[in-house]
């Protein structure tokens, strides 16, 4: 299998790759965008700000054969954390930005509900499938993952939402349309549930 | 519900483990990796590694202790000691760490957080304080002054107010660690994180004074701390990790299980 870890200046790659390597995969970690065309499997990491992540894609030429790659050729992606924001349309944080548009809806600032939560939301927080989805297969409702962000995406279409997360009131912490999938928090620091997350979108 | 964390804390010097008393009087206790890996199953949430050497000549030898961490932790890391300048923090998240603890270099170059925050993102920038409990008076009006190089110099700096000041430049978390409580296992000093927990908006973290799983539940009951780092009773193995939970799960408070 060939999966592309996309590089584009955004965060620590490193424990992403040794965990995919950990699963038997040696991915390709790139930002070129020729490199797509060889990939079966797409996984846009990243952290940081909505619109530098946008402003590096551009700069590296890959925002349109992402969208190519993903409308046109089906290849499954996961955006994790900025990358999963990077999905939407658009992204408030930094002055605003347009994104890849592979899943329809804005990424907002999480809100305080009460005034107690603190923000960013960062720990180990539990998640609850709002349906069936392979990327979830195998772990259990209420499981905990590592989330580190101060914003979330909100979907135009309930359909795509697949996990929340009860922060804030509840945020949409996984998300899927075809092809395109993505999670709010890091399976790559998740210990064994974010293998057996990892392992579930090899296996999509 | 956002779980209440356990953090690790190992200390390492020329690449073994060490734990003292009041920032003394250290022992060795093992190696770096194999111990995260222990921690790590036994449920820690995160850990932190402090090079406590830094000193030149040893810097690189904790650079590598980082990158084989980085190897085998699949669980969020944090790394601190001795660093000074953007290079460094460049240089241990580039091994591997996903967040640095900045200390006495933000003390004395406070300009440390605000670029780390700027250039890697105030998620992995975490403000670390030593502070002792000292007579309120009108330069230490909260009564906790910080202090540095391990504990050994005043900076006649308040800890409550440089929190503020921390978080204002961009830290995304705080380590409070008192001095006064630093491996005496006498609980954590309560006052303290919970004037600071309540006033940043940032997740607070209680260090010093950790040696029993009630004081965990002490400290997540009576304050707003986000987490506890403990040292000395994981490392002798009089408690454990998954024992230390259960108890927190006994008083209501959320934890990962």
């Amino acid at each position: 299998m060939n999966a592309l870890i996309v590089d584009y200046g955004m965060g620590n790659l490193g424990s992403l790759r040794r965990a995919l390597e950990r699963l038997g995969v040696v991915p390709e970690v790139s930002g070129k965008p020729d490199t797509l065309r060889a990939a079966d499997r797409i996984v846009l990491p990243g952290v940081g700000s909505f619109k530098d992540g946008m402003a590096n894609l551009h700069r590296a030429g890959m925002v349109e054969p992402l969208r190519k790659a993903v409308l046109e050729e089906r290849v499954p992606l996961l955006g994790i954390c900025l990358g999963l924001q990077l999905l939407a349309d658009e992204g408030d944080e930094g002055g605003g930005a347009e994104g890849l548009g592979l899943i329809p809806g804005k990424v907002v600032r999480l809100q305080s509900a009460g005034g107690t939560e603190r923000i960013p939301h960062v720990g180990w927080n539990e998640i609850h499938p709002s349906k069936s989805h392979a990327l979830l297969t195998g772990i259990p409702k209420g499981s905990d993952f590592y989330f580190v962000h101060s914003y979330h995406l909100l979907p135009v279409h309930p359909d795509d939402i697949i996990a929340t997360t009860p922060y804030c009131g509840s945020f949409v912490s996984a998300v899927a349309r075809g092809p395109a999938s993505g999670v709010q928090f890091h399976p790559e620091k998740s210990s064994r549930l974010g293998f057996a997350l990892l392992r579930n979108f090899l296996g999509i | 519900m956002l779980t209440r964390r356990i953090i690790p804390c190992l200390d390492v010097r020329a690449g073994l483990v060490t734990k003292g008393v009041r920032f003394k009087d250290n022992l060795d206790v093992g190696d770096p990796a194999e111990l995260a890996r222990l921690y790590g199953e036994e449920g820690a949430d995160e850990l932190v590694f402090y090079d406590i050497t830094a000193s030149n000549e040893k810097r690189d030898i904790f650079v590598d202790v980082v990158r084989r961490v980085a190897r085998t932790l699949f669980i969020p890391f944090t790394v601190g000691g001795g660093l000074r300048t953007l290079d460094d923090l460049r240089r241990v998240l580039l091994a591997g760490a996903e967040k640095v603890s900045i200390d006495s270099g933000a003390v004395r170059n406070p300009d440390l957080i605000t670029a780390g925050a700027r250039a890697f993102g105030s998620q992995c920038i975490m403000l670390s304080m030593q502070v002792l409990k000292v007579p309120v008076s009108a330069r230490i009006p909260s009564g906790y002054e910080v202090y540095i190089d391990g504990g050994r110099l005043a900076t006649g700096k308040d800890a409550v107010a440089w929190a503020q000041e921390g978080v204002e430049r961009g830290a995304g978390e705080l380590c409070i660690n008192s001095i006064d409580g630093d491996g005496t296992r006498a609980g954590y000093d309560l006052d303290l994180t919970g004037r600071i927990a309540a006033l940043v908006p940032v997740p607070v973290i209680a260090s010093g004074g950790g040696g029993h799983p009630d004081h965990l539940v002490r400290l997540f009951k009576e304050t707003a701390s986000a987490a506890a780092i403990l040292a000395s009773i994981l490392h002798t193995r009089d408690w454990r990790i998954p024992d230390i939970k259960r108890r927190l799960q006994q008083h209501a408070i959320p934890v990962r299980l």
